[in-house]
Protein backbone atom coordinates (compact mmCIF):
# COMPACT_ATOMS: atom_id res chain seq x y z
CA UNK A 1 0.00 0.00 0.00
CA UNK A 2 1.25 3.11 -1.31
CA UNK A 3 2.03 5.99 1.36
CA UNK A 4 -0.96 8.30 2.36
CA UNK A 5 1.63 11.17 1.12
CA UNK A 6 2.19 9.84 -2.20
CA UNK A 7 -1.35 9.55 -2.58
CA UNK A 8 -2.27 13.06 -1.79
CA UNK A 9 0.04 14.52 -4.06
CA UNK A 10 -1.05 12.59 -6.69
CA UNK A 11 -4.83 13.92 -5.76
CA UNK A 12 -3.21 17.33 -5.63
CA UNK A 13 -1.44 16.65 -9.39
CA UNK A 14 -4.45 15.37 -10.78
CA UNK A 15 -6.36 18.39 -10.00
CA UNK A 16 -4.43 20.67 -11.25
CA UNK A 17 -4.42 18.92 -14.54
CA UNK A 18 -8.71 18.90 -14.36
CA UNK A 19 -8.04 22.59 -13.92
CA UNK A 20 -6.34 22.90 -16.90
CA UNK A 21 -8.56 20.69 -18.88
CA UNK A 22 -11.38 22.36 -17.65
CA UNK A 23 -10.54 26.19 -18.31
CA UNK A 24 -9.50 24.85 -22.18
CA UNK A 25 -13.18 23.53 -22.63
CA UNK A 26 -14.29 26.89 -21.58
CA UNK A 27 -12.20 28.76 -24.04
CA UNK A 28 -12.95 26.32 -27.01
CA UNK A 29 -16.72 27.05 -25.98
CA UNK A 30 -16.46 30.53 -26.68
CA UNK A 31 -13.74 30.29 -29.81
CA UNK A 32 -16.33 27.91 -31.20
CA UNK A 33 -19.29 30.50 -30.70
CA UNK A 34 -17.54 33.31 -32.27
CA UNK A 35 -16.24 31.09 -35.48
CA UNK A 36 -20.26 30.09 -35.83
CA UNK A 37 -21.19 33.27 -36.01
CA UNK A 38 -18.05 34.43 -38.13
CA UNK A 39 -19.10 31.11 -40.62
CA UNK A 40 -23.11 32.98 -40.40
CA UNK A 41 -21.07 36.37 -41.16
CA UNK A 42 -19.67 34.96 -44.41
CA UNK A 43 -22.47 33.59 -45.81
CA UNK A 44 -24.20 36.47 -47.53
CA UNK A 45 -21.04 37.55 -49.74
CA UNK A 46 -20.98 33.69 -50.96
CA UNK A 47 -25.02 33.74 -51.93
CA UNK A 48 -24.55 36.89 -53.93
CA UNK A 49 -21.40 36.12 -55.33
CA UNK A 50 -22.93 32.77 -56.77
CA UNK A 51 -25.46 35.08 -58.07
CA UNK A 52 -24.00 36.97 -59.82
CA UNK A 53 -21.40 34.29 -61.62
CA UNK A 54 -24.69 32.57 -62.00
CA UNK A 55 -26.54 35.16 -63.99
CA UNK A 56 -23.07 35.92 -66.26
CA UNK A 57 -22.32 32.66 -66.82
CA UNK A 58 -25.89 32.41 -68.65
CA UNK A 59 -25.73 35.33 -69.62
CA UNK A 60 -22.72 34.60 -71.45
CA UNK A 61 -23.09 31.49 -72.96
CA UNK A 62 -20.53 31.62 -75.84
CA UNK A 63 -18.13 32.00 -73.55
CA UNK A 64 -16.51 29.24 -71.52
CA UNK A 65 -14.04 30.05 -68.19
CA UNK A 66 -11.39 27.02 -68.05
CA UNK A 67 -12.34 27.42 -64.40
CA UNK A 68 -15.59 26.04 -65.73
CA UNK A 69 -14.25 23.63 -68.20
CA UNK A 70 -13.92 19.93 -67.28
CA UNK A 71 -11.18 18.46 -68.96
CA UNK A 72 -9.40 15.27 -68.67
CA UNK A 73 -8.01 14.66 -65.58
CA UNK A 74 -4.39 13.57 -65.34
CA UNK A 75 -3.21 15.73 -62.15
CA UNK A 76 -4.92 16.72 -58.90
CA UNK A 77 -4.53 18.63 -56.52
CA UNK A 78 -5.94 18.94 -52.71
CA UNK A 79 -6.10 21.53 -50.53
CA UNK A 80 -6.06 20.36 -46.91
CA UNK A 81 -7.11 22.29 -44.05
CA UNK A 82 -6.19 21.19 -40.84
CA UNK A 83 -5.89 22.44 -37.24
CA UNK A 84 -2.35 24.24 -35.93
CA UNK A 85 -2.44 23.15 -32.56
CA UNK A 86 -3.58 19.16 -31.27
CA UNK A 87 -5.43 18.08 -28.47
CA UNK A 88 -8.72 18.12 -30.71
CA UNK A 89 -9.65 14.61 -30.50
CA UNK A 90 -9.73 13.00 -33.48
CA UNK A 91 -10.76 15.88 -35.97
CA UNK A 92 -7.00 16.23 -37.60
CA UNK A 93 -6.30 12.02 -37.74
CA UNK A 94 -10.39 11.86 -39.39
CA UNK A 95 -8.99 14.80 -42.09
CA UNK A 96 -6.24 13.31 -42.93
CA UNK A 97 -7.34 9.94 -43.53
CA UNK A 98 -10.68 11.15 -45.63
CA UNK A 99 -7.48 12.99 -47.73
CA UNK A 100 -5.57 9.79 -48.57
CA UNK A 101 -8.63 7.72 -49.11
CA UNK A 102 -9.28 10.60 -52.06
CA UNK A 103 -5.30 10.44 -53.04
CA UNK A 104 -5.64 6.32 -52.98
CA UNK A 105 -8.80 6.87 -55.25
CA UNK A 106 -6.63 8.95 -58.08
CA UNK A 107 -3.90 7.64 -58.12
CA UNK A 108 -5.63 4.52 -58.82
CA UNK A 109 -6.85 5.90 -61.58
CA UNK A 110 -3.07 7.23 -62.87
CA UNK A 111 -3.38 10.68 -61.41
CA UNK A 112 -0.63 12.80 -60.24
CA UNK A 113 -1.40 14.23 -56.97
CA UNK A 114 0.00 17.79 -55.09
CA UNK A 115 -1.13 18.89 -51.99
CA UNK A 116 -1.90 22.74 -50.54
CA UNK A 117 -1.83 22.45 -47.27
CA UNK A 118 -3.50 24.88 -44.42
CA UNK A 119 -2.21 24.19 -40.96
CA UNK A 120 0.98 23.05 -39.54
CA UNK A 121 -0.31 19.54 -37.92
CA UNK A 122 -1.72 18.84 -41.66
CA UNK A 123 2.25 19.69 -42.65
CA UNK A 124 3.94 17.48 -40.34
CA UNK A 125 1.99 14.76 -41.46
CA UNK A 126 1.79 14.92 -44.74
CA UNK A 127 5.39 15.71 -45.65
CA UNK A 128 6.55 12.34 -44.51
CA UNK A 129 4.32 11.00 -47.58
CA UNK A 130 6.67 12.50 -50.06
CA UNK A 131 3.55 13.82 -51.98
CA UNK A 132 5.03 17.23 -53.55
CA UNK A 133 3.61 20.32 -51.62
CA UNK A 134 3.08 23.18 -53.87
CA UNK A 135 2.27 25.79 -50.61
CA UNK A 136 1.72 26.12 -47.34
CA UNK A 137 0.30 28.37 -44.90
CA UNK A 138 0.27 27.89 -40.62
CA UNK A 139 -0.55 30.05 -37.56
CA UNK A 140 -3.99 31.43 -39.04
CA UNK A 141 -4.77 31.58 -35.72
CA UNK A 142 -8.74 31.48 -34.48
CA UNK A 143 -9.81 34.17 -36.79
CA UNK A 144 -8.41 32.97 -40.16
CA UNK A 145 -8.71 36.40 -42.72
CA UNK A 146 -8.86 36.06 -46.62
CA UNK A 147 -5.68 37.95 -47.22
CA UNK A 148 -3.89 35.22 -45.34
CA UNK A 149 -4.83 32.70 -48.19
CA UNK A 150 -4.99 34.41 -51.31
CA UNK A 151 -0.83 33.87 -52.11
CA UNK A 152 -1.58 30.31 -50.78
CA UNK A 153 -5.18 29.42 -53.08
CA UNK A 154 -3.33 31.54 -55.88
CA UNK A 155 -1.02 29.29 -56.11
CA UNK A 156 -3.46 26.48 -56.99
CA UNK A 157 -5.40 28.39 -59.16
CA UNK A 158 -2.43 29.17 -61.03
CA UNK A 159 -1.36 25.49 -61.11
CA UNK A 160 -4.68 24.62 -63.06
CA UNK A 161 -4.68 27.31 -65.21
CA UNK A 162 -1.22 26.65 -66.31
CA UNK A 163 -2.03 23.15 -66.93
CA UNK A 164 -0.28 21.50 -64.04
CA UNK A 165 -3.69 20.88 -62.54
CA UNK A 166 -6.69 19.58 -64.12
CA UNK A 167 -8.98 19.23 -60.52
CA UNK A 168 -8.93 20.94 -57.41
CA UNK A 169 -10.10 19.65 -54.37
CA UNK A 170 -11.03 20.89 -50.91
CA UNK A 171 -10.57 19.04 -47.73
CA UNK A 172 -11.65 20.14 -44.47
CA UNK A 173 -13.98 19.23 -41.32
CA UNK A 174 -17.76 20.26 -41.94
CA UNK A 175 -19.23 21.42 -38.63
CA UNK A 176 -22.43 19.60 -37.89
CA UNK A 177 -23.12 20.41 -34.42
CA UNK A 178 -21.37 20.52 -31.10
CA UNK A 179 -20.69 16.60 -31.42
CA UNK A 180 -20.48 16.05 -34.57
CA UNK A 181 -17.57 17.26 -37.14
CA UNK A 182 -16.99 15.68 -40.44
CA UNK A 183 -14.21 15.45 -43.24
CA UNK A 184 -15.76 16.80 -46.29
CA UNK A 185 -14.80 16.85 -49.62
CA UNK A 186 -15.73 19.60 -52.09
CA UNK A 187 -14.36 19.73 -55.54
CA UNK A 188 -13.50 23.84 -56.11
CA UNK A 189 -12.43 23.64 -59.84
CA UNK A 190 -13.74 22.91 -62.13
CA UNK A 191 -16.75 24.24 -60.85
CA UNK A 192 -19.38 22.30 -60.98
CA UNK A 193 -22.96 24.45 -62.86
CA UNK A 194 -24.15 26.77 -60.70
CA UNK A 195 -27.68 27.29 -60.10
CA UNK A 196 -29.64 29.33 -62.55
CA UNK A 197 -32.84 28.58 -61.55
CA UNK A 198 -35.03 31.62 -59.57
CA UNK A 199 -33.00 33.83 -62.79
CA UNK A 200 -35.82 33.73 -64.23
CA UNK A 201 -35.80 37.46 -66.08
CA UNK A 202 -33.28 37.11 -68.79
CA UNK A 203 -31.24 40.35 -69.08
CA UNK A 204 -27.97 41.31 -69.49
CA UNK A 205 -25.49 43.27 -67.75
CA UNK A 206 -23.85 46.50 -69.01
CA UNK A 207 -19.82 45.23 -68.36
CA UNK A 208 -17.18 47.59 -67.54
CA UNK A 209 -14.45 45.97 -68.44
CA UNK A 210 -15.70 43.26 -70.03
CA UNK A 211 -17.40 40.14 -69.29
CA UNK A 212 -14.51 37.86 -69.14
CA UNK A 213 -12.43 40.29 -66.89
CA UNK A 214 -15.31 40.59 -64.51
CA UNK A 215 -16.15 37.09 -64.94
CA UNK A 216 -12.15 35.73 -63.77
CA UNK A 217 -12.19 38.56 -60.84
CA UNK A 218 -15.27 36.84 -59.66
CA UNK A 219 -13.83 33.55 -60.11
CA UNK A 220 -10.65 34.34 -58.32
CA UNK A 221 -12.62 35.49 -55.27
CA UNK A 222 -15.27 32.71 -55.16
CA UNK A 223 -12.77 30.25 -54.45
CA UNK A 224 -11.20 32.29 -52.24
CA UNK A 225 -14.33 32.74 -50.59
CA UNK A 226 -15.09 29.43 -50.78
CA UNK A 227 -11.48 28.50 -49.07
CA UNK A 228 -12.19 30.95 -46.22
CA UNK A 229 -15.49 29.98 -45.15
CA UNK A 230 -14.06 26.45 -45.14
CA UNK A 231 -11.10 27.49 -42.92
CA UNK A 232 -13.44 29.44 -40.78
CA UNK A 233 -15.91 26.11 -40.90
CA UNK A 234 -13.04 24.34 -39.73
CA UNK A 235 -11.75 26.55 -36.37
CA UNK A 236 -15.72 26.00 -35.18
CA UNK A 237 -15.06 22.30 -35.80
CA UNK A 238 -11.68 22.13 -34.06
CA UNK A 239 -12.87 24.37 -30.97
CA UNK A 240 -15.77 21.57 -30.87
CA UNK A 241 -13.81 19.02 -31.54
CA UNK A 242 -11.33 20.39 -28.41
CA UNK A 243 -14.46 20.93 -25.99
CA UNK A 244 -15.81 17.47 -26.31
CA UNK A 245 -12.19 16.36 -25.47
CA UNK A 246 -11.59 18.11 -22.79
CA UNK A 247 -14.91 17.37 -21.09
CA UNK A 248 -13.92 13.59 -21.86
CA UNK A 249 -10.47 14.89 -20.19
CA UNK A 250 -11.80 16.86 -17.11
CA UNK A 251 -14.95 13.70 -16.38
CA UNK A 252 -11.77 11.19 -16.41
CA UNK A 253 -9.94 13.27 -13.91
CA UNK A 254 -12.57 13.39 -11.76
CA UNK A 255 -13.18 10.01 -11.91
CA UNK A 256 -9.66 9.51 -11.01
CA UNK A 257 -10.02 11.72 -8.10
CA UNK A 258 -12.95 9.91 -6.54
CA UNK A 259 -10.96 6.56 -6.58
CA UNK A 260 -7.70 8.07 -5.58
CA UNK A 261 -9.28 9.64 -2.52
CA UNK A 262 -10.78 6.35 -1.39
CA UNK A 263 -7.42 5.18 -1.42
CA UNK A 264 -5.91 7.76 0.30
CA UNK A 265 -9.14 7.46 2.73
CA UNK A 266 -8.31 3.74 2.90
CA UNK A 267 -4.92 4.10 3.68
CA UNK A 268 -5.45 6.57 6.35
CA UNK A 269 -8.02 4.31 8.40
CA UNK A 270 -5.83 1.51 8.16
CA UNK A 271 -3.01 3.49 9.71
CA UNK A 272 -4.98 4.94 12.18
CA UNK A 273 -6.05 1.38 13.28
CA UNK A 274 -2.51 0.15 13.34
CA UNK A 275 -1.67 3.34 15.99
CA UNK A 276 -4.59 2.34 18.17
CA UNK A 277 -4.06 -1.43 18.08
CA UNK A 278 -0.22 -0.70 19.05
CA UNK A 279 -1.02 1.54 21.64
CA UNK A 280 -3.31 -1.05 23.17
CA UNK A 281 -1.00 -3.18 22.73
CA UNK A 282 1.39 -1.29 24.06
CA UNK A 283 -1.01 -0.23 27.44
CA UNK A 284 -2.12 -4.08 27.99
CA UNK A 285 2.16 -4.84 27.86
CA UNK A 286 2.62 -2.17 30.97
CA UNK B 1 -46.94 55.67 -59.32
CA UNK B 2 -44.74 57.39 -57.30
CA UNK B 3 -40.88 57.52 -58.54
CA UNK B 4 -38.65 55.54 -56.62
CA UNK B 5 -35.91 57.99 -54.96
CA UNK B 6 -34.04 55.27 -53.25
CA UNK B 7 -32.29 52.58 -53.79
CA UNK B 8 -31.29 49.50 -51.54
CA UNK B 9 -27.43 48.51 -50.89
CA UNK B 10 -26.09 45.71 -50.04
CA UNK B 11 -22.00 45.90 -49.11
CA UNK B 12 -20.65 42.74 -48.29
CA UNK B 13 -17.46 41.01 -47.59
CA UNK B 14 -16.07 36.91 -47.31
CA UNK B 15 -15.85 38.21 -43.75
CA UNK B 16 -19.09 39.67 -43.10
CA UNK B 17 -21.63 42.45 -44.20
CA UNK B 18 -20.21 45.89 -44.16
CA UNK B 19 -23.63 47.51 -45.15
CA UNK B 20 -27.07 47.37 -45.77
CA UNK B 21 -29.68 50.23 -46.49
CA UNK B 22 -31.47 52.03 -48.43
CA UNK B 23 -29.38 55.13 -50.17
CA UNK B 24 -30.41 57.89 -52.12
CA UNK B 25 -27.08 57.79 -54.63
CA UNK B 26 -23.87 55.39 -54.60
CA UNK B 27 -20.61 56.40 -55.12
CA UNK B 28 -17.72 54.01 -56.12
CA UNK B 29 -14.77 53.66 -57.60
CA UNK B 30 -14.77 51.76 -60.71
CA UNK B 31 -12.11 50.36 -62.64
CA UNK B 32 -12.93 52.53 -65.42
CA UNK B 33 -13.03 55.54 -63.58
CA UNK B 34 -15.47 57.09 -60.63
CA UNK B 35 -18.96 56.01 -60.88
CA UNK B 36 -21.78 57.50 -59.21
CA UNK B 37 -25.19 55.50 -59.21
CA UNK B 38 -28.49 56.98 -58.71
CA UNK B 39 -31.63 54.52 -58.77
CA UNK B 40 -33.17 53.05 -61.73
CA UNK B 41 -29.48 53.00 -63.19
CA UNK B 42 -29.05 50.49 -65.93
CA UNK B 43 -28.10 46.87 -65.11
CA UNK B 44 -24.15 47.09 -64.44
CA UNK B 45 -21.55 44.56 -63.44
CA UNK B 46 -17.88 46.17 -62.92
CA UNK B 47 -14.72 45.12 -61.08
CA UNK B 48 -13.68 48.03 -58.13
CA UNK B 49 -10.47 49.43 -57.49
CA UNK B 50 -9.44 49.79 -53.45
CA UNK B 51 -11.00 53.22 -52.41
CA UNK B 52 -13.78 54.91 -50.70
CA UNK B 53 -17.21 53.67 -51.29
CA UNK B 54 -19.47 56.48 -50.28
CA UNK B 55 -23.31 56.17 -49.58
CA UNK B 56 -25.79 58.51 -49.50
CA UNK B 57 -28.71 58.55 -47.55
CA UNK B 58 -31.81 59.32 -47.83
CA UNK B 59 -31.32 61.65 -45.11
CA UNK B 60 -28.60 63.32 -47.25
CA UNK B 61 -25.94 61.73 -45.47
CA UNK B 62 -22.80 60.46 -46.24
CA UNK B 63 -21.55 57.41 -44.93
CA UNK B 64 -17.93 55.76 -46.35
CA UNK B 65 -16.62 52.47 -46.42
CA UNK B 66 -13.19 51.73 -47.82
CA UNK B 67 -12.97 48.76 -49.74
CA UNK B 68 -9.33 46.88 -50.82
CA UNK B 69 -11.09 46.77 -54.37
CA UNK B 70 -14.29 44.21 -55.73
CA UNK B 71 -17.16 43.87 -57.66
CA UNK B 72 -20.28 46.36 -57.75
CA UNK B 73 -23.31 45.06 -59.15
CA UNK B 74 -26.30 47.29 -60.22
CA UNK B 75 -29.69 45.65 -60.78
CA UNK B 76 -32.54 47.94 -61.33
CA UNK B 77 -33.23 48.54 -57.65
CA UNK B 78 -30.49 46.94 -56.00
CA UNK B 79 -26.44 48.00 -55.86
CA UNK B 80 -24.58 44.87 -54.54
CA UNK B 81 -21.10 45.53 -53.75
CA UNK B 82 -18.70 42.21 -53.35
CA UNK B 83 -15.96 44.13 -51.13
CA UNK B 84 -12.64 42.51 -50.69
CA UNK B 85 -11.26 42.94 -47.38
CA UNK B 86 -7.22 42.97 -48.11
CA UNK B 87 -5.92 45.41 -50.33
CA UNK B 88 -5.67 43.96 -53.93
CA UNK B 89 -3.29 44.07 -56.85
CA UNK B 90 -1.10 42.09 -58.95
CA UNK B 91 2.03 42.38 -57.44
CA UNK B 92 0.68 41.60 -53.80
CA UNK B 93 -1.05 38.40 -54.89
CA UNK B 94 2.14 37.57 -56.87
CA UNK B 95 4.25 38.02 -53.70
CA UNK B 96 1.85 36.52 -51.90
CA UNK B 97 1.73 33.79 -53.65
CA UNK B 98 5.60 33.55 -53.56
CA UNK B 99 5.47 33.11 -50.22
CA UNK B 100 3.33 30.33 -49.44
CA UNK B 101 5.17 28.37 -52.35
CA UNK B 102 8.60 29.00 -50.16
CA UNK B 103 7.21 27.93 -46.95
CA UNK B 104 5.99 24.33 -48.54
CA UNK B 105 9.50 24.69 -50.29
CA UNK B 106 11.36 25.57 -46.63
CA UNK B 107 8.48 22.89 -44.47
CA UNK B 108 9.99 20.26 -46.83
CA UNK B 109 13.17 21.11 -46.88
CA UNK B 110 13.44 20.96 -43.55
CA UNK B 111 14.99 17.03 -41.97
CA UNK B 112 11.87 15.23 -40.87
CA UNK B 113 12.86 14.84 -36.83
CA UNK B 114 14.14 18.42 -36.57
CA UNK B 115 10.67 20.82 -36.30
CA UNK B 116 9.17 17.31 -34.36
CA UNK B 117 10.68 18.03 -31.59
CA UNK B 118 7.37 19.10 -30.29
CA UNK B 119 5.78 16.01 -31.48
CA UNK B 120 8.31 13.74 -29.32
CA UNK B 121 7.91 15.37 -26.52
CA UNK B 122 4.17 15.14 -26.87
CA UNK B 123 4.49 11.18 -27.84
CA UNK B 124 6.61 11.37 -24.65
CA UNK B 125 3.97 12.62 -21.72
CA UNK B 126 1.47 10.48 -23.57
CA UNK B 127 3.49 7.41 -23.29
CA UNK B 128 3.78 8.63 -19.21
CA UNK B 129 0.23 9.37 -18.91
CA UNK B 130 -0.30 5.37 -20.10
CA UNK B 131 2.55 4.37 -18.15
CA UNK B 132 0.49 6.00 -15.38
CA UNK B 133 -2.86 4.95 -15.70
CA UNK B 134 -1.14 1.19 -16.02
CA UNK B 135 0.70 1.23 -12.52
CA UNK B 136 -2.75 2.44 -10.98
CA UNK B 137 -4.76 0.02 -12.68
CA UNK B 138 -2.34 -2.89 -11.09
CA UNK B 139 -2.39 -1.09 -7.87
CA UNK B 140 -5.78 -1.56 -7.44
CA UNK B 141 -6.05 -4.85 -9.05
CA UNK B 142 -3.94 -5.41 -6.06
Amino acid sequence: MPGTKEIRSKIASVKSTQKITKAMQMVATSKMRRAQERMRLARPYAQKMRNVIGHLTEANPDYRHPFLVTRETKSVGIIVISTDRGLAGGLNAHIFKQTLLLMRDWQARGAQVSLCIIGSKGLAFFRRLGVPILANVSGLGDRPHVKDLIGTVKVMLDAYSSGELDRLFLVNAQFLNTMTQKPTTEQLLPIEAMDTEGLAEHWDYIYEPEAKVILEGLLIRYIESHVYRAAVENVASEMAARMVAMKAASDNAGKLIGELQLIYNKARQAAITKELSEIVRGAAAV
Amino acid sequence: MAEQHTIHVDIVSAEGEIFSGPAAMVFAPAAEGELGIAPRHAPLLTLLKAGEVRVQTPEGEYQSFFVGGGALEVQPNKVTVLADTALRARDIDEAAALAAKQRAEEALRDKPGHITQAEALAELARAAAMLKVLERLRKLRG
